[in-house]
C-alpha cells in the first residue's frame, strides 16, 4: 500500500524526519509509537502532503506512484485519510455540508456524480451510532465547541463516510474515556479489512488489545528505533522509552 | 411665475452655452446654479422641487468633504463632472464589445443571454420582452392601490406625497454627499404602500427597466403607511456597466405605525482591476425612520463591488416599540476598500435593534466597520444587540472596528459581540485532506460565516449572493 525509502522531513530548516523506512501492505495496521517531538505527527502530514512539510529527500510511494509531489486533495482522492492529533473546526460550517462537499470531492475526483441528497443523509445517519455520535452533531459547526473526545469520534465519523485505503489515525484514542475508547477501537476493527490499511499513532496498549496490530515501530528522533509485535506496546507504556535511549547510545 | 415661464426662460438663457451639448443630452463638466435649474427643467419639475434642490446647492457649497473614514482616494474635483447626461445608453451592437472579463462573471452567475444584453447595455433584440412581464408587474401592483414608480415620474404624478416626505429623513445637510445628491439627483425610485396594505410582491429595481439608468445621483424614497408592509430590492448581482466613476445616492424609508419595510441591497458595482485601478466610488446615504410605534425597518446589504463604499444604513427608531434591523455582508478583495456599518438611534420607549455584520477582506482590501448605537434620554427600556463579526483571507488585507455607543437611558440594554477570524492554512488543509479544494473551502467557509445574514435576504436572492461571493473571492488565496 505505502513504502517509505530513506525519507527526511524537513520544518524551517529543521530536519525532523530521518532516514525513515517503512511498508505497510494492503490489510496491515502498523503502529508507532514514540516520545513527544519524535516526529510521528510529522510523518502523519507529510503522508498526507501538508505544504509546511517539505521532503528533503526519500520516497513516498503510495499504491506503486511516487507521491512526494502530489497535492493534498489528490493523495485524499487516491485514499489517504488523515486523522488528526487535533482537529481543526471551522466556525460557522455545519457538520453535515462539510461531510457532504467531502464526498462530493471525492466523487468527482472518481468521475461520480454528486450524491443524492437522502442517499447521503441516510448514509450519515447509518454510520452516527457507530462512532457513538447524535444527530444534533451533524448540525453543529465542524469540531467548533466539541470536547476533545467529540473531535476525534468526528474525525472517525469522516474516516466511515469516506472510506479510504490508507488510514492515519494520529492520536486518535488519545484524551478518551474508557467507552469512547471502546467505540472509536469497534469503529475501526469493523472498518477492517483485507484490502484496507492503517498506520496508528499512539501513547497507550489498550486500543491495540482489541485491534491486534501487524507491526509496532518506535519512533525517535525521526528514525524508527526498534520494531517488533504487540507485546512491544506494554513494555513500552510500563517501562517508557528511557530504555531505547540507551540502548540507542550503547549501539 | 410659473413653470412654463422658468422653463422659457431658462432655454433662452443657455441656448447659446449649451447647444451642442444640449444636442447630445450631456452638460459640460461643473457645477452650479444654472446648472441645477437645467436639470431641474429638463424634468419638468415643479418650481418647488427647483428651489428644494438650489437650496441644498447653498448649502452643500458650506460643506467639507468628510474625512473620518478609513479610506483613501484621489481628490474629487466636483467640477469635473458632468451632472446631466441622462439618457444616454450609449448602446453597443453586441455582447462582442462587452469586457470579456464581466461576460465571464455574467455567465458564472448563470444571467441569461438577454439579460446579459440588458445589464450590458446592448440593444435589446425584440424577442426579449421585458414590458410584457413589467405589464402584468404593474396591474398587479395597482389593483393592491400600490406606487412603483421612478422618481421622476413621482414627483410629476403624486406631487403631495414627494413633497410631504422628501428630505424628511436625511435633511438636506445631513452630509456632503446627502447635500450634493440633494442638489443635482437624477433619478430613483418612489414606493408608496397603502394604509393595511401588504405589497403583493417584492419589488425590485430590477423589474424597472429604466432604474438601471438612474445615472450617478440615485434617489430613493419609499413610504409604508400604517399597517403596511414591503420588501424592496436593489440592485442585481451582476456587475453593471457604468463610466460614473462618483455614485451618491440617498434613500429614504419611512414606516408609519406598525409598518414593516424590508430592504435588501446587493451591491456588485465594478470594483477596479486587480491592481486597483478604476472603480466605482460609492458614497451613499441611507436612512429608514420608523415614525410610528411598532413600526419595524430592516436593511439586509450584500457589498461586493465598488472601489470604494463609504455606507452607514440606518435606523432612527422613533416610534415606541419599533424595531430597527442591520445585516450585513461586506467585501473587500484586492485593493477595494470599503467603511460601512450603521446608525441605531433609540428614541422611543422599549425600542430594539439588531445589528450583525460580516465583514471580509482579501488581497490587499481594507474593511472598517463603523456603528453607532445612541439611547436617548427617553427611550425607556430601549435593546440592542450587536455582533460584528470579520475575516481576513491572505496577510494584506485588514479589519478594524469602530463601535460607538452612547447611552442616555439606565434601563436601556447593549449586548455587542465582535470577533475576528482568518481562514488559516490549517483550514485549508484539514479541507484539502477531506478531498475539497481551495476554491471549494473558501466558499464553505466564507458562506459558513457569512450564513446569518444570508438568511436575511429574500430566497432568490440568498442563492444569487453565495455565488457572488465565489466570484467576488476567486483567486483571493494562492
Ligand atoms: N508546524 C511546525 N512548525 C515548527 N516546528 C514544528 C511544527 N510541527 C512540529 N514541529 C517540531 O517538530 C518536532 C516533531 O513534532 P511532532 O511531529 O508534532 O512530534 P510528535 O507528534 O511525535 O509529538 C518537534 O520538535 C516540533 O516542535
Ligand atoms: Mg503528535
Amino acid at each position: 500500500m505505502i513504502l517509505f525509502k530513506d525519507l527526511k522531513v524537513k520544518i524551517d530548516d529543521k530536519m525532523i524526519i530521518n532516514n525513515f523506512n517503512l511498508e505497510v501492505s494492503p490489510g496491515e495496521l502498523h503502529v508507532i509509537m514514540g516520545p513527544n517531538g519524535s516526529g510521528k505527527s510529522t510523518l502523519a502530514y507529510t503522508i498526507a502532503g501538508h505544504p509546511k512539510y517539505s521532503i528533503e529527500s526519500g520516497e513516498i510511494i503510495y499504491k506503486k506512484e511516487l507521491i512526494n509531489d502530489m497535492s493534498p486533495e489528490e493523495r485524499s482522492g487516491n485514499g489517504i485519510f488523515l486523522s488528526l492529533q487535533y482537529p481543526i473546526s471551522i466556525p460557522g460550517v455545519k457538520n453535515i455540508y462539510f461531510l457532504k462537499s467531502a464526498i462530493n470531492s471525492l466523487r468527482k475526483f472518481q468521475g461520480k456524480d454528486e450524491i443524492d441528497t437522502i442517499d447521503f443523509l441516510k448514509l450519515v445517519r447509518g454510520l452516527l451510532p457507530l462512532v457513538g455520535l447524535d444527530e444534533s452533531f451533524l448540525h453543529r459547526s465542524v469540531n467548533d465547541g466539541f470536547s476533545g473526545g467529540e473531535k476525534k469520534r468526528n474525525e472517525i465519523l469522516q474516516m466511515l463516510v469516506l472510506k479510504p485505503d490508507l488510514s492515519i489515525l494520529d492520536e486518535t484514542d488519545s484524551g478518551l474515556d474508557i467507552d469512547a475508547l471502546k467505540i472509536i477501537a469497534e469503529g475501526i476493527k469493523n472498518y477492517r479489512n483485507e484490502k484496507r490499511s492503517f498506520i496508528l499513532i499512539t501513547h497507550h496498549h489498550r486500543i491495540l488489545d482489541s485491534l491486534k496490530p501487524d507491526r509496532v515501530h518506535i519512533l525517535i528522533d525521526g528514525e524508527i528505533v526498534l520494531s517488533g509485535g504487540a507485546e512491544l506496546a506494554n513494555k513500552l507504556e510500563k517501562e517508557g522509552y528511557g530504555w531505547l535511549r540507551k540502548k540507542d547510545l550503547n549501539d | 411665475m410659473n413653470n412654463d415661464t422658468i422653463n422659457n426662460q431658462l432655454d433662452k438663457r443657455y441656448e447659446f452655452g449649451f447647444t451642442t451639448n444640449i444636442e447630445q443630452d450631456t452638460l459640460p463638466p461643473g457645477l452650479n446654479e444654472d446648472v441645477i435649474k437645467i436639470i431641474s427643467n429638463k424634468k419638468n419639475e415643479p418650481e418647488w422641487l427647483l428651489n428644494w434642490r438650489l437650496n441644498a446647492f447653498k448649502k452643500w457649497k458650506k460643506m467639507t468633504e468628510p474625512k473620518w473614514a478609513k479610506i483613501n482616494y484621489p481628490e474629487i474635483d466636483y467640477q469635473k463632472i458632468s451632472y446631466f447626461s441622462a439618457p444616454k445608453k450609449k448602446n453597443l451592437e453586441s455582447l462582442d464589445e462587452v469586457d470579456p472579463e464581466i461576460l465571464k462573471t455574467y455567465n458564472k452567475l448563470g444571467i441569461p443571454i438577454e439579460e446579459q444584453k440588458m445589464l450590458a447595455g446592448v440593444a435589446v433584440d425584440a424577442v426579449f420582452d421585458s414590458v410584457s412581464v413589467t405589464t402584468t408587474f404593474k396591474k398587479d401592483l395597482a389593483k393592491a392601490g400600490v406606487i412603483f414608480c421612478s422618481f421622476s415620474e413621482a414627483v410629476l404624478e403624486y406631487p403631495d406625497l414627494v413633497k410631504k416626505y422628501l428630505g424628511s429623513v436625511v435633511p438636506q445637510a445631513d452630509n456632503f454627499f446627502a447635500a450634493l445628491n440633494s442638489a443635482v439627483f437624477s433619478d430613483g425610485s418612489f414606493v408608496y404602500i397603502p394604509k393595511n396594505t401588504k405589497c403583493p410582491m417584492e419589488l425590485s429595481t430590477y423589474f424597472r427597466i429604466n432604474a438601471l439608468n438612474t445615472g450617478q445621483f440615485e434617489r430613493t424614497l419609499i413610504i409604508a403607511d400604517s399597517g403596511s408592509e414591503v420588501s424592496y430590492l436593489e440592485g442585481c448581482t451582476a456587475p453593471m456597466r457604468d463610466e460614473n466613476q462618483l455614485h451618491a445616492a440617498v434613500v429614504e424609508l419611512v414606516a408609519l405605525d406598525d409598518a414593516n419595510i424590508k430592504y435588501s441591497t446587493v451591491q456588485n458595482w465594478y470594483p477596479g482591476d486587480e491592481n486597483g485601478k478604476g472603480g466605482i466610488y460609492n458614497f451613499v446615504t441611507k436612512r429608514g425612520d420608523c415614525r410610528g410605534n411598532k413600526s419595524k425597518i430592516s436593511w439586509t446589504q450584500v457589498e461586493t463591488g465598488s472601489a470604494v463604499t463609504w455606507k452607514y444604513p440606518s435606523v432612527i427608531l422613533k416610534g415606541n416599540k419599533s424595531i430597527g434591523e442591520f445585516y450585513s455582508v461586506a467585501v473587500s478583495n484586492n485593493y477595494q476598500q470599503a467603511d460601512t456599518g450603521t446608525k441605531m438611534i433609540h428614541i422611543g420607549e422599549n425600542t430594539k435593534s439588531t445589528i450583525i455584520t460580516k465583514g471580509i477582506s482579501a488581497g490587499h482590501g481594507q474593511q472598517t466597520y463603523r456603528g453607532e448605537v445612541k439611547i436617548m434620554k427617553k427611550a425607556k427600556n430601549a435593546r440592542n444587540y450587536s455582533q460584528c463579526d470579520s475575516m481576513l483571507i491572505g496577510d494584506k488585507c485588514g479589519a478594524h472596528t469602530f463601535p460607538y455607543i452612547d447611552v442616555k437611558n439606565e434601563s436601556s440594554i447593549m449586548e455587542h459581540e465582535a470577533t475576528t477570524s482568518s481562514i488559516g492554512e490549517d483550514q485549508l488543509f484539514y479541507c484539502a485532506q477531506r478531498g475539497i479544494s481551495e476554491e471549494d473551502a473558501i466558499s464553505l467557509i466564507v458562506n459558513g460565516f457569512c450564513r446569518d445574514v444570508f438568511k436575511e435576504l429574500p430566497m432568490e436572492f440568498a442563492m444569487e449572493a453565495q455565488q457572488l461571493m465565489e466570484v467576488s473571492l476567486e483567486g483571493s488565496v494562492g
